[in-house]
């Protein structure tokens, strides 16, 4: 809808004010990088580039410039005159941002334009694509369901479930402060825990945890006393240790499975009430990286400032 | 590579040998300095230098050569442009609609277009009734090709050319035309060999007036198999393989981008 492929049943599409709803594709100020990049087969590089140039009707001799221009800005201009055949994936992808940056559009719509690289080609581009806009000063639109990627790119970020926004904030507020269970689920790893509020007292929530106790969290400043909820908390906030942990919340556990993943090791500990709650450990001991085996027992906790309470 | 075996390596060669020599055999005899076509005499071109002083044979050349080069550009343009409908909307009944003068008999195809011609239209017989037959006949092969490339393609292509400001019209003529111009070729070719060589539908509508080069051929073969029917023959042979290799040359050039 935003690219103009699909029209809206009914409401506006606004940019700057204007409501470009009635606007068809070709006439909106806004590019798309496609998934599949969708880069002319029977253009060369450079053709490819300029094609939005000339259909703007822009001369020749500007718009050789502007390519020019613009595939020095990704790095391509060696490439110009190859077809997009003869150039990997992660080039192919350049040209489709030079292409869809070349005319200044007022808004770049990017569709999961990094879904087809690899791991590291993807970690590159994703350096590239923040240098890009900030040189070219556009606002980019990043569709992912690559829920890193979001907050290692955006200054914004709206987390739609079935076409409906549930969050719009910053990447640090949608990570450390979701409105909702679904926010907060979906966004990185997150222990839930089960809660009501039992007083308001000191800046800080008492919850009462089924199986679990009472538990110490911070005030979101809208919750009362009998709301029914669910406590967020980001498993690097949980810490884990063979027993005497000096913190506010803690409870014991039995490790039941780890997953090593080289920097971390993220714990599956089950309470004593059932509840499996994940704790990130960081490996920065040198050697040997594990510390707990399953089956140990191990105690839990973490500071009353640590986590956000969702009221349902 | 391990080798292949023997018995492989005959089969192959049988099926080739009963594909080619016939073919063989006719431009053989067409050179061959006798009016039987049973022994080889000696090398002449006097068969080749008869054709061309044959009126009839000429202008039944010039006939199929017009007839072909028409009713391939219009089943062409119409044949495109069906293949586009048949893979933009989709009807059910089009494809089917589109397609099925292509299984239809030629028998039948000929006999009705013979009677629509007639009753319908109250045409004269003659060069435009073949014509518009092999208009008819040729459009679905021409839809098929261009729909089979139409479907292996991107759909995003040409929603990334809306995208970058090409109106509808903009985006046939510089992306959707260039990308189906190998096929759109290859259909067209294929109608050009279809309309030349076709036999029984030219024959129901040609009428009294007109002949064609197969019609002509028949009419000869009718009394006996001369050399100057191999000559023809010969030449018809070498046009398709024109045509052919010019096809593929195109769709090689074209294909260079291809996805």
């Amino acid at each position: 809808m935003i690219a103009g492929f699909d029209l809206p049943d009914a409401g506006r599409i606004l940019l700057d004010g204007q409501d470009l709803a009635d606007t068809p594709a070709e006439r909106r100020p806004i590019h798309t990088v496609f998934q599949s990049y969708a880069l002319f087969p029977h253009l060369t590089v450079a053709e490819n580039v300029a094609f939005p140039l000339r259909m703007a009707g822009r001369p020749a001799a500007e718009a050789r410039a502007r390519t020019a221009e613009t595939l020095d800005l990704v790095h391509l201009r060696d490439l110009a005159g190859h077809y997009p055949h003869e150039i990997s994936g992660g080039q192919k992808q350049r040209v489709a941002l030079a292409r869809g940056l070349v005319n200044r559009p007022r808004l770049l719509l990017l569709d999961e334009p990094l879904g087809a690289l690899d791991l590291k080609l993807r970690e590159a581009m994703q350096v590239e694509l923040i240098r890009l806009q900030r040189e070219v000063g556009i606002t980019f639109v990043f569709v992912t369901h690559a829920q890193p990627e979001a907050l290692a790119l955006s200054h914004r970020i709206a987390v739609m479930r079935d076409g409906v926004v549930e969050q719009l904030d910053e990447p640090s507020r949608i990570y450390g402060f979701p409105k909702n269970r679904f926010v907060a689920d979906f966004i990185g790893n997150c222990n839930l825990i089960e809660a009501a509020v039992a007083a308001v007292a000191d800046g800080g929530l008492r919850l009462a945890a089924a199986g679990l106790g009472e538990i110490l969290a911070p005030a979101d400043g809208q919750s009362g006393v009998g709301d029914q909820g669910v406590l967020a908390l980001r498993p690097e906030q949980v810490r884990i240790a063979a027993g005497g942990l000096a913190l506010a919340n803690r409870f014991p556990g039995t490790v039941r499975d780890f997953l090593y993943v080289g920097d971390v090791t993220t714990y599956k500990v089950e309470l004593d009430n059932g509840r499996l709650i994940e704790a990130l450990l960081p490996n920065q001991a040198p050697g040997r990286a594990r510390f707990f085996e399953i089956g140990d027992r191990v105690e839990v906790g973490w500071p009353k400032e640590a986590g956000h309470y969702v009221r349902d | 590579m391990r080798r292949l075996p023997l018995s492989l390596v005959l089969a192959a060669l049988a099926t080739y040998a009963f594909l080619y020599v016939p073919l063989a055999v006719v431009v053989a005899y067409s050179f061959n300095d006798s009016r039987l076509n049973a022994e080889w005499v000696g090398f002449t071109l006097d068969w080749y230098r008869l054709l061309f002083q044959d009126e009839e044979m000429l202008l039944a050349a010039r006939n199929s050569l017009l007839i072909a080069l028409v009713s391939s550009l219009a089943a062409t343009v119409l044949g495109t442009l069906a293949g586009l409908a048949m893979h933009r909307w989709r009807f059910p009944w089009l494809p089917f609609l589109v397609i099925t003068p292509v299984a239809m008999p030629e028998i039948l195809l000929g006999v009705s277009l013979l009677v629509f011609f007639i009753q319908v239209l109250h045409l004269t017989l003659g060069l435009l009734s073949v014509v518009l037959a092999h208009i008819t006949f040729s459009i679905g092969f021409v839809a098929i090709v261009v729909r089979a490339r139409l479907a292996g393609m991107d759909e995003s292509l040409f929603e990334a050319a809306r995208d970058l400001g090409a109106t509808p019209w903009q985006t046939f003529r510089l992306v959707t035309l260039p990308l189906i111009l190998p096929a759109v070729v290859a259909g067209g070719v294929m109608a050009f060999t279809l309309s030349i060589d076709d036999f029984v539908i030219t024959f129901f509508t040609a009428g009294v007036g007109v002949s064609t080069l197969p019609l002509q051929i028949y009419s000869m073969i009718k009394i006996a198999v001369t050399p100057e029917v191999n000559a023809v023959s010969t030449l018809l042979m070498l046009l398709t393989l024109v045509m052919v290799l010019l096809a593929a040359r195109l769709d090689k050039s074209f294909m260079r981008g291809g996805t």
